[in-house]
């Protein structure tokens, strides 16, 4: 008997709600969730995922490693040695060093909850996740404006007239309901720019690309600033309302004219005039895209404080059309939301001091929520602030999604014990002492998730299948490692429903409700302030704080000069990015999208790549101080001639994983160690490479 | 398309490939082949402007068809009742001639089993009053099922209704 089950995908992080049919115990078919609009079908991921469920190159059991980290010797072992043998050395460990010693990373996922409720219990303060990596910047950037994080709001793409995307490829990267609301609105007429020094599929669907010298964004945007404000295109109400120090931005971009910036971007000042012309006409339906990953440059923070600050001009936040912030149970009329197992009381913490100094002295702003994972390989290598000897890497992979490869390394093997929870064998997991494999997202039931948005909803997954090998979901594992470091009783369940039930306990839903579309709504309608006196805007002010009370507190600029970009004759600024068939450096073994995109090239500029004679496909050098690595070049007219992009999470080494070893590079290999110092990103699209043939 | 057609919608597709992926999965089909293949120009500059195109091609299931002409045991069917050209596995005996006659050499080749395979366009989804899998698997509605007839007046009823909202009658 066929059957439909609605569930959370988890091909990435995005969780798009999807339709499962399952017969006798096997996947059918993985569609949209179709009580979902704009959830018809799936992503590739998404469709792909049954791949790796049958795949003999899966981690199939818990294994302790045997021969040296990264040899591929391992012992497959059941689940009470590996979870004994875990906590044995934890205990030793933390006996000597504290539990301190223990950093705990993961990709955001349905049981966050209780890895933060883990670290809590074992007295630990070090949590990054990979979000730190990904979007620091633009947290503390949206935080310094709204007092709202980057996943508190959103963009409202069904109503937008006019929408400007900074490199921000919502066609390739993807999260398939946004796609779909963009694509409906070109189709009535939003209009679309694209900005990026390459052309990528979202560019070759917009109405208007600007190749813009790459790492120059923020001068576009002071520029068009400029122009907003002198030529009065702004929503004066609005931002009389609701926004602290125009003036002072006014004065700030006074000399930030188009004609300056067109020196800068190389986009003509003309273009710029234009664009913030046809954007003022749209307002307040306008979204200015403050970006889904944020970890280009070093002056990352300002950057995307600039796009939120042009959204301000336009009157978009809180807007139809325009930026809106997500609403939660409260909003909705509920009295309370989702129990938290980490809001429990917890024993103090001997020693609060944090591996990365996050809200602390080192990045007093960056959100510790997500921490500063930027910062993990030299607190190991340099035991600063305390010896670091424990990694529990869960469904993250910091080997490869870190900038400065070799040292990431150097710092992985420095460690006592790393512990690597893996669906397949990543680059951090082939170096693990021991992996306790989670069962895929089609196999597992998960926690509840909260789904903050203008119609807030409980979401669900469910098992649609047994699991396929001797693997278990992470709050089971969870469990049982606190059990065996006397901490279990911070883990009050037995069962997956007995968590369901302590979640839903404060308001006032049963888990069958969950089974007719797989989520409950709180709202039938979208849930919006009224944009002239009814915005909770959480910054001190309440209000958009231009005038950044959270920087200028904490002894950073609000509004730092400009600082002219190094323009290199025989180098290139290394971009990065992503395509749609894999996520960061998850995916690349999967065997259905191995086949679809199975490594990387260098994108060079045709005419750069002449003058060093460089041939399309050749296989070539790129070097910079941190490391060399070798890939082949795509010679094309499609990219900026100051920038060489290449495709993240290639160049895998796993022996184990033998589809994806060996092919491609690793950006990682070269990306220097430069950061954003205020906001929290690595600045991973800012390193200069030199390409050379071999 | 034996009495269906699939239609792309360039505007709307993105190049994902899901249709692929979905196609591979549902099916089984082996590393390397594609029952039904999305066929993408660019990006590239046009006229100094980045422009993309695409269109899937699944099996055209001819009236008369080629692969079913030249199959020389009768392995390739069509459907009486829907028009639909499918392999029946167990008759196939691996020739390759169906490969070969086909103009477009649509039907492929599964190594494993050392017989050919081609879309048969999910018949066992159709029967059930499913889209093919491609179809159902593309998230942008670039891709759409159904018949000839039925596409035809619901593209022309979306252009002229586009052109009756811009010019409603007083």
């Amino acid at each position: 008997m066929k059957k439909k089950i609605y569930t959370l995908c988890f091909m990435c992080s995005v969780r798009c709600p999807i339709a499962v049919v399952v017969e006798d115990d096997k996947i059918v078919s993985i569609e949209g969730n179709p009580h979902v609009p704009a959830m018809k079908g799936v992503c590739p991921k998404g469709a792909a995922a049954v791949g790796w469920l049958d795949d003999p190159q899966r981690v199939q059991a818990p294994m302790i490693r045997t021969g040296p980290r990264g040899s591929g010797q391992w012992k497959k072992v059941g689940w009470n040695e590996a979870l004994d043998y875990t906590a044995d050395r934890c205990k030793e460990i933390f006996a000597q060093y504290g539990a301190k010693s223990a950093v705990y990373c993961e990709r955001v996922n349905l049981v966050t909850d209780l890895s933060k409720t883990f670290l809590k219990a074992i007295g630990s303060p070090n949590y990054f996740s990979h979000d730190t990596i990904c979007k620091g910047s633009i947290n503390t950037a949206c935080r310094s404006l709204i007092g709202y994080t980057d996943g508190q709001i959103t963009a409202d793409w069904s109503n937008a007239r006019q929408v400007i995307l900074y490199g921000r490829n919502v066609f390739e990267s993807v999260e398939v309901k946004a796609m779909n609301a963009l694509l409906d609105a070109m189709g009535k007429g939003t209009k679309l720019t694209y900005i990026d020094p390459r052309v990528s599929i979202t560019a070759a669907k917009a109405h208007n690309y600007m190749m813009i010298r790459p790492g120059t964004d923020l001068a576009l945007n002071y520029a068009l600033m400029h122009v907003i404000i002198k030529q009065h295109l702004y929503d004066v109400q609005y931002v009389d309302r609701w926004v602290e120090g125009l003036h002072r931005l006014s004065a700030f971009v006074d000399t930030y004219t188009p004609e300056w910036a067109e020196v800068e971007t190389g986009i003509p000042a003309g273009e710029i005039i234009r664009l913030a012309k046809e954007a003022s006409r749209a307002k307040p339906a306008v979204v200015f895209h403050y970006g889904y990953r944020g970890s280009h440059h070093p002056t990352e923070i300002y950057f995307r404080r600039s796009i939120m600050m042009l959204n301000a001009l336009m009157g978009s936040i809180e807007s139809p059309g325009g930026i809106v912030i997500k609403k939660g149970p409260k909003d909705a009329g509920l009295d309370a939301g989702i129990r938290k197992f980490s809001d429990q009381e917890f024993p103090p913490m001997e020693d609060a001091r944090r591996f990365d100094g996050c809200g602390q002295d080192k990045f007093p702003i960056a959100d510790a929520a997500h921490g500063v994972g930027a910062m993990f390989p030299s607190a190991v290598l340099n035991e600063d602030p305390y010896p670091i000897k424990v990694l529990f890497a869960f469904r993250f992979d910091p080997l490869y999604s870190n900038f400065d490869y070799q040292q990431s390394l150097k710092a992985l093997q420095k460690l006592d014990l790393i512990v690597s929870c893996d669906i397949n064998f990543g680059g951090t997991t082939s170096l693990a002492d021991v992996i306790l494999p989670e069962s895929l997202f089609l196999e597992r039931s998960d926690p509840l998730q909260m789904g903050a948005g203008l119609k807030p909803a409980v979401n669900r997954r469910i098992a649609c299948i047994k699991p396929r090998y001797d693997t278990q979901p992470m709050w089971w594992i969870l469990k049982q490692l606190a059990e065996r470091l006397g901490v279990g009783e911070y883990f009050p369940y037995e069962t997956i429903e007995d968590i369901w039930q302590y979640q839903l306990a404060d308001m006032g839903i049963g888990i069958e409700a969950f089974e007719e579309k797989g989520f409950v709504s709180l709202s039938d309608k979208p849930i919006r302030w009224d944009r002239n006196d009814g915005i909770k805007f959480k910054t001190p002010s309440g209000k958009i704080e231009f005038t950044s009370s959270l920087l200028e507190d904490n002894g950073f600029p609000s509004f730092p000069p400009y600082e002219p970009l190094e323009v290199s004759d025989d180098r290139f600024r290394l971009m990065v990015g992503r395509c749609i068939a894999h996520t960061n450096v998850m995916t690349q073994n999967n065997p259905y999208l191995n086949e679809l995109v199975p490594e990387n090239r260098l994108w060079i500029n045709a005419k750069r790549a002449a003058a060093l004679g460089v041939n399309d496909g050749e296989t070539v050098a790129v070097s910079s101080s941190a490391g060399e690595g070798r890939i082949r070049a795509f010679v094309t007219d499609m990219i900026h001639p100051e920038a060489v992009f290449m495709l993240h999470g290639f160049g895998h080494r796993e022996p184990e994983s033998r589809r994806s070893c060996g092919r491609g590079m690793a950006d990682a290999e070269v990306q220097e160690a430069i950061m954003d110092n205020v906001g929290g990103s690595p600045a991973l699209d800012h390193t200069l490479v030199s390409v050379s043939k071999l | 398309m034996g009495d269906y057609l699939i239609y792309t919608d360039p505007t709307k597709c993105v190049a994902c490939h899901s249709c692929e992926v979905a196609c591979k999965a549902k099916n089984h089909v082996p590393a390397g082949a594609t029952l039904g293949k999305i066929v993408v120009m660019g990006p590239g500059m046009i006229n100094g402007s980045p422009a993309m195109s695409s269109l899937f091609v699944p099996c055209f299931h001819c009236e008369d068809a080629w692969c079913m002409n030249a199959c020389p045991v009768d392995a390739i069917r069509k459907s009486d009742e829907n028009g639909l050209v499918y392999i029946i596995r167990d008759l196939c005996v691996g020739c390759k001639a169906c490969i070969l006659a086909c103009p477009w050499h649509i039907p492929q080749w599964d190594p494993d089993a050392g017989k050919a395979m081609k879309c048969d366009m999910c018949m066992d989804r159709i029967e059930e009053g499913e889209e093919p899998a491609c179809v159902a698997a593309c998230p942008t509605n670039a891709l759409q099922f159904g018949e000839p007839t039925r596409l035809s007046h619901q593209s022309r009823e979306d252009y002229a209704f586009k052109l009756l909202k811009r010019n409603p009658r007083k």
